[in-house]
């Protein structure tokens, strides 16, 4: 026999890689996409598709720069759900030159910086987001009318000219606020709910358009937990959380704080809860952790949401949560088959 | 009554290959042109040798003696001469090569005149313990702990439950699955002695649900004595802290024994060299071993120990053509074998081939924490991944690096492909390796203490502040135990395959 390299055990293996993983969650994201594209244009789906593009180019390129084996380290398919995330969370008429910088922060700032995937503290997509919103507040807030209040949704030529065309002319249908930018901003007014949810962006629970693409990301998430590829602690306890408070504080003041399914339904709460929090890398990882990673996250997104200067706080409550993930994880570990303390 | 079965966290459901081999009855694998008997079959210190080259030795002669407390006698396993004694390879990767005594056998398989106990439940515990021990009987379970070892520790504390574990939980290995079908009258008997051996309160052998004829044949045995118990087929089930905590629910203490809290586990195989032992005076000279996966005759033998494991291959069917991985054991805990020529030892319960796949390019850990719902430990695989990896041994143990049996689930489920096991233990060789290190000057310190301790003590009994010394005594011969148990366990680590590779 050949003298071969000892191979140590165990000799099988489930078949598991983070390629299939990646893949599963680029799929379970697609009923919310096509949603999107239903209600608001086809704007979306170029969007996702050139965020992708870029971000897998920019992977290679890094990759490469880096000395690492490019084909096996692109094939995990990390880069195109960041992609897909970021393409998600800015308006569907983004510049495409808006969107390539979002892309470059995200890939190469928040993850080859640290060491590429695995080594990134941050989620890649929301820190990209966050990146251009800090850049670029204006064209961040100019949201694709509600679907119905115009004649149509974008078409594929006013898509593609707003994307690859900017600057000239912006058409009329893109200067509208989502329905949770429409609320903070009334609510600054000193509006009441009640007169403010007459307004035409709100839908039946979330905002008009918005709340069937949440479902969707909804119907997705509750496909990956079915697969096994994202654990329910995070999504549960974020989603919880969320009600929680924003239940509390609807009980108290129902005139100046929204619903809770106002809450679930309306901006990236689903998105968020499913698809963000829950990317494994940036996570808590001991399972006592996740349930408080979530909690947190659900906790501060509602604060962000109504007391901060931003009018939905997903980003903004994941990065905080990545954050603290290695302190809940320190203080957090499992007590082990027999270790004392143990009630038999 | 029906025991009440507690889930043990974590675990795999794996397909289980069993059904090539646990229908069809054992065969008797030849007399082999040489046999090769190492010395060191069982954790402890090697046997000595007490016969010469070109002596005549019969089968279950005693060629080797126990040269310690924690080690266990060697036997000819067929009538023969000693054509040689001196290093031979034994498929260890840490040592390769081990002092072992080579017998060519003389084709008679003539056996040592043996004398048997009678009436074994009239004999003092202690002199079973004695009997087992002068038969070599070690683990056979894989580990392959001195069972006298283990025997004495049930002497010593109380033994609320004996367990005797049929649980062949690892895929392919239907051996223990086999014996107990043929030989089952050896178990049960075997399950009373050593119930009788350490006084236990309750008996308990324990199957795993696939395994239903062997349930068939021991149900037709027991009695109200002992308890059979079916458990869920689930890797790792016949891990010993995981049948425990299905048995029981209580958890073996983390750095702990069993018998601590009270249990002594002993695989069926061993319960039947007991029998064996006491009532034939036979001493152990083969076990059923299971040759499967990649031979055209996939069959459990009945194989005289030293017997070349290519020539159990041969038996089955091996084609030789060069591109498959031999397994020696089951596919997730085995060790894999770089050469067929090392000898079936008293551990050897499976040599599994499979086709030599290039293994997946390992990608850095994602945290996806799947790993922690598969580790019936609960650790954190991920966390004692990354100290491992970064050599930080005190987070590492802090994360009971320890605790750690290597049952392989994690890396079984990781999407990365990380040899997480090969990891573990690279980190305890390194950390054991240290502790060597540390103790080496301390020893010094520890044996001026322990001397100052016993001349103080001699002192006191001598005013008569203490009676006696047998308090003493059993102290002292406990600590010893302990500090054989400690160095076998160094010994243990040390046998690491990837330790050479510092890097
Ligand atoms: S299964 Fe692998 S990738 Fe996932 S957390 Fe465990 S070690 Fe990391
Ligand atoms: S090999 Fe160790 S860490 Fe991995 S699952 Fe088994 S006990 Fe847990």
């Amino acid at each position: 026999m050949t003298e071969a390299a000892f191979i140590s055990s165990p000799h099988r293996h489930g078949g598991a890689t983070i390629t299939a993983v990646m893949l599963r969650v680029a799929l379970a994201l697609l009923p919310g996409i096509l949603l999107y594209a239903w209600y608001f244009g086809i704007g979306i789906l170029i969007q996702c598709v050139l965020a992708a593009c870029f971000a897998l180019a920019l992977e290679a390129l890094l990759l490469k720069l880096r000395g690492r084996p490019v084909g096996l380290f692109l094939r995990d398919g990390s880069a195109v759900v960041t992609g897909l995330l970021l393409a998600l969370c800015i308006p569907p008429t983004t510049p495409w030159w808006m969107v390539l910088t979002g892309i470059i922060f995200a890939i190469a700032a928040a993850k080859h910086a640290f060491g590429g995937i695995g080594y990134n503290p941050f989620n890649p997509a929301m820190a990209g987001f966050v990146f251009v919103l800090l850049c670029f507040p204006r064209e961040m807030n100019s949201w694709p009318a509600a679907p119905g209040t115009l004649e149509t949704g974008l078409g594929l030529g006013d898509s593609l000219r707003a994307i690859f065309l900017p600057g000239r002319e912006m058409v009329d249908a893109t200067s509208g606020a989502t329905a949770l930018g429409y609320m903070k901003s009334r609510l600054g007014l000193m509006g009441m709910i009640s007169e403010i949810r007459a307004d035409p962006v709100f839908g039946t629970f979330g905002g008009r358009g918005w709340e069937w693409i949440s479902a969707g990301f909804l119907a997705g998430g509750i496909a990956l937990l079915v697969m096994g590829i994202v654990k329910w602690h995070i999504p549960a306890a974020m989603l919880i959380a969320l009600t929680t408070v924003s239940t509390g504080f609807h009980l108290y003041d129902a005139d100046v704080y929204a619903s809770p399914i106002f809450h679930l339904f309306g901006g990236a709460t689903m998105l968020g809860a499913f698809f963000v929090a829950t990317d494994p890398v940036s996570a808590s990882t001991t399972p006592r952790g996740r349930l408080i990673y979530g909690a947190l996250i659900g906790t501060l997104t509602y604060v962000i949401r109504v007391w901060g200067a931003y009018p939905d706080g997903i980003a903004f409550a994941v990065l905080l949560g990545n954050a603290a993930a290695p302190l809940i994880d320190h203080h957090t570990r499992p007590r082990v088959l027999g270790e004392s303390g143990s009630g038999a | 009554m029906m025991r009440a079965l507690h889930a043990f966290p974590g675990g795999l459901h794996l397909e289980t290959h069993k059904e090539k081999t646990c229908a069809e009855s054992s065969l008797l694998q030849p007399l082999p042109e040489r046999i090769v008997l190492p010395l060191q079959q069982h954790i402890g210190l090697p046997a000595e040798p007490i016969v010469g080259m070109g002596e005549r030795v019969r089968k279950g002669q005693m060629i080797a003696r126990a040269s310690g407390y924690v080690s266990v006698p060697v036997h000819a396993s067929t009538s023969g001469t000693i054509v040689d004694i001196g290093l031979h390879p034994v498929g260890n990767p840490a040592t390769p090569d081990a002092r072992c005594i080579v017998i060519e056998p003389d084709g008679r398989d003539e056996w040592f005149e043996i004398q048997p106990v009678h009436e074994y439940a009239s004999v003092d515990p202690r002199e079973l313990q004695a009997v087992i021990r002068d038969c070599g009987i070690a683990g056979l379970g894989g580990a392959g702990f001195p069972t006298h070892v283990k025997l004495n520790e049930g002497v010593e504390n109380a033994v609320d439950t004996l367990i005797i574990n049929g649980v062949e939980c690892e895929p392919y290995i239907t051996c223990d699955d086999r014996l107990i079908q043929e030989k089952a009258t050896y178990v049960v008997a075997g399950a009373r002695m050593i119930a009788h051996a350490v006084q236990a309160k309750h008996c308990v052998i324990a199957v795993e649900e696939d395994m239903p004829q062997s349930f068939a044949a021991l149900e037709k045995l027991v009695e109200d004595d002992i308890e059979l118990v079916k458990v869920p087929t689930r890797y790792p089930a016949g891990g010993e802290k995981q049948l425990i905590k299905m048995l029981t629910g209580f958890e073996v203490p983390s750095g702990g024994l069993s018998i601590h809290i009270g249990i002594v586990v002993h695989n069926v195989a061993t319960a039947a060299a007991v029998y064996r032992a006491v009532t034939r005076g036979e001493p152990q000279v083969s076990r059923y071993v299971t040759v499967t996966g990649d031979v055209d005759r996939p069959r459990n033998l009945q194989v005289l120990l030293g017997t070349p494991i290519h020539d159990c291959l041969r038996t089955c069917g091996f084609r030789e053509d060069g591109e498959a991985r031999i397994i020696l054991g089951g596919p997730m805990m085995g060790t894999h074998l770089r050469r067929l020529d090392i000898p079936v030892i008293k551990t050897t319960n499976c040599v599994l081939v499979q086709p030599a796949r290039e293994p997946a390019a390992e990608l850095p850990c994602i945290r996806c924490g799947d790993c922690v719902d598969v580790c019936p430990i609960k650790l954190l695989p991920q966390q004692l991944y990354w100290h491992a990896r970064s050599d930080d041994q005190d987070e590492a143990q802090r994360y009971h690096l320890f605790d750690c049996i290597e049952c392989g689930c994690c890396a079984y489920v990781c999407p990365s492909h990380i040899p997480l096991v090969q990891y573990y233990r690279h980190a305890k060789s390194r950390i054991a390796a240290a502790e060597r290190q540390r103790q080496g000057a301390d020893h010094a310190r520890t044996r001026f203490l322990a001397r100052n301790a016993r001349l103080d003590r001699q002192e006191r009994s001598r005013n008569g502040a203490l009676p006696a010394a047998a308090g003493a005594d059993i102290a002292e011969k406990r600590a010893y135990i302990s500090d054989a148990v400690e160095r076998v366990r160094d010994r243990r680590l040390q046998r690491d395959p990837n330790q050479g590779g510092d890097d």
